[in-house]
């Protein structure tokens, strides 16, 4: 607006005094096991983060005006606090928008969900037909998030969030999605699948082609306004037109993480010591991390195109995604791995495989979720209290 | 939702931040949350927040430009801006007495 100053990617490139987009796992803890799940979720972690260290962290973010977060896990809702919690968020000035699989959406919750002013529900869901999103987010998931879904529409929530990641079994149902978020007066979230977490495993197998990358990017030009995004698709700008959004790897400069125990990633999808940046229970908390972490004012400085700065369309996909390149092995100055020009499938062809990062902190159940694992305990008492002989009480066959 | 909507915008009317409305000042100049609309704006200069900050204290939104020292030259593009805060309801018109 006035002279001198710069175009506003170019300031959101150089940080903010506190994030726009802050996203929140509240606990490790998950009822599914989806097989793409970014944080590697099942079981919850002991050091998570108490009650009161939640408020504590709430209160800082009010106080540093984060207007809303993004609250996930993990499953959030399965804390027993977490109502509370999104309580007292909503009364401290922060917005809360949760994603959830559903399984704790009961129409009484449902209701005083409805009657939330700050309150933002997405419910996740990865096909349009049971069988597509079954395969990925496992049996049973299907009918959880319709059950949800139908409690909040029946409880007059208008305008929740269907959020779907994109893979290459759902991405021929985007009609479909929108005709089933359009039944339930509910608004479209589509986002990108990333090579993170237990997402590492599975990347290969699930991640788009490259047709359909295009008629995703062709979609989102005709439905974009209608469709949320979280601005995950900005490496598709380099087909032509930019889609709505900041077009900008927010990393650490517009976004963050906080994990469940505390420590502030540079982003969801990068949990990983490469890009872990402090505790929200260091001295100073989650304001000085986020204002002085050495990681943080690294991805701030200007970054370079490496590989990528003399094609023509790096103005408008920036080389795409850190977490993608840097889960795929690939250099972080360089294309992503779904570069739509075909730089990320050569870099990929040629990169080291062995020297890939895997991403930390696997959360996964050990088992799947399925309720206790049954075991015969034996009855046969010891020989003696600390007799130590590995053959004590054997006895050879046939004698 | 008690914002008027209108593409021209009145300098010579009273304005005001709308209540549900929050600002945190940035280096560039300022975010803006609407926590009923659930929307973002951007005040791209520190002279806008100083100018919409004004408003609720002036009786029009020429008076809080002029209280900012916005240059008459620079007008129209502050004229612009408002409107465009007006139509996305972050800022709405003030009753006066």
């Amino acid at each position: 607006m006035s002279a001198g100053t710069l175009p506003l990617v170019e300031q959101f490139s150089y940080g903010l005094d506190a994030p726009i987009c802050l996203t929140w796992e509240l606990t490790y803890a998950c009822n599914l096991s989806c097989v793409h799940c970014l944080s590697s979720s099942g079981r919850r972690d002991p050091g998570e983060l108490s009650t009161a260290q939640c408020r504590a962290v709430i209160d800082e973010l009010q106080r540093m005006q984060v207007f809303y977060v993004n609250i996930g896990g993990g499953e959030p809702t399965v804390r027993p606090d977490f109502w509370a919690l999104l309580d007292y968020a909503t009364g401290h000035d922060v917005g809360v928008k949760f994603s959830t699989n559903g399984v704790k959406i009961t129409p009484a919750i449902a209701r005083r969900l409805a009657g939330h002013d700050y309150v933002d529900v997405q419910i996740s869901l990865d096909g349009a037909t049971a069988a597509v999103n079954d395969a990925v987010r496992g049996p049973g998931s299907y009918a959880v998030a319709l059950r949800a879904m139908r409690h909040l529409a029946d409880a007059g929530f208008a305008g929740f969030k269907i959020s779907v990641v994109m893979t290459r079994h759902n991405a021929g149902q985007l009609d479909e999605f929108q005709s089933l978020a359009d039944s339930f007066g509910a608004q479209l979230r589509l986002t990108r699948l990333r090579p993170s977490g237990r997402g590492a495993d599975v990347w290969d197998q699930l991640h788009l082609t490259a047709a359909q990358q295009r008629k995703l990017y062709d979609w989102l030009v005709a439905h974009g306004d209608r469709v949320l995004t979280g601005d995950s698709f900005f490496h598709l700008s380099g087909y032509g037109a930019a889609l709505p959004g900041l077009n900008l790897c927010g990393a650490g400069r517009v976004v963050c993480l906080i994990d469940p125990v505390g420590d502030v990633y540079a982003c969801p999808f990068a949990i990983h010591p490469a890009f872990l940046a402090g505790n929200v229970r260091d001295p100073g908390g989650f304001a000085r991390v986020w204002r002085e972490s050495e990681l943080f004012a690294g991805l701030r400085q200007p970054q370079s195109g490496g590989a990528c700065e003399s094609c023509a369309a790096y103005g408008s996909c920036r080389g795409g995604c850190l977490a993608a390149k840097f889960f795929t092995g690939l250099p972080l100055d360089g294309p992503d791995p779904e570069c739509v020009h075909g730089h990320g499938e050569h870099a990929l062809a040629t990169a080291d495989t062995a020297a890939v990062p895997r991403p930390a902190g696997d959360h996964s159940h050990r088992t799947s979720p399925r309720g206790p694992v049954p075991l015969t305990l034996s009855r046969r008492p010891p020989v003696s209290e600390c007799n130590a002989n590995p053959l004590a009480g054997f006895v050879p066959p046939g004698r | 939702m008690a914002c008027a909507v209108s593409t021209e915008f009145d300098l010579d009317a009273a304005w005001q931040l709308a209540p549900q409305v929050q600002v945190r000042p940035e280096r560039f100049g300022a975010l803006l949350y609407h926590f009923g609309t659930r929307q973002l704006s951007f005040l791209k200069s520190p002279a806008l927040l100083t100018v919409v900050r004004g408003l609720a204290a002036q009786p029009s939104a020429r008076a809080a430009c002029q209280a900012a020292d916005v240059p008459d030259t620079q007008l129209p593009s502050y004229r612009r801006a408002l409107g465009t805060l007006a139509a996305a309801q972050m800022i709405c018109p003030r009753e006066v007495a």
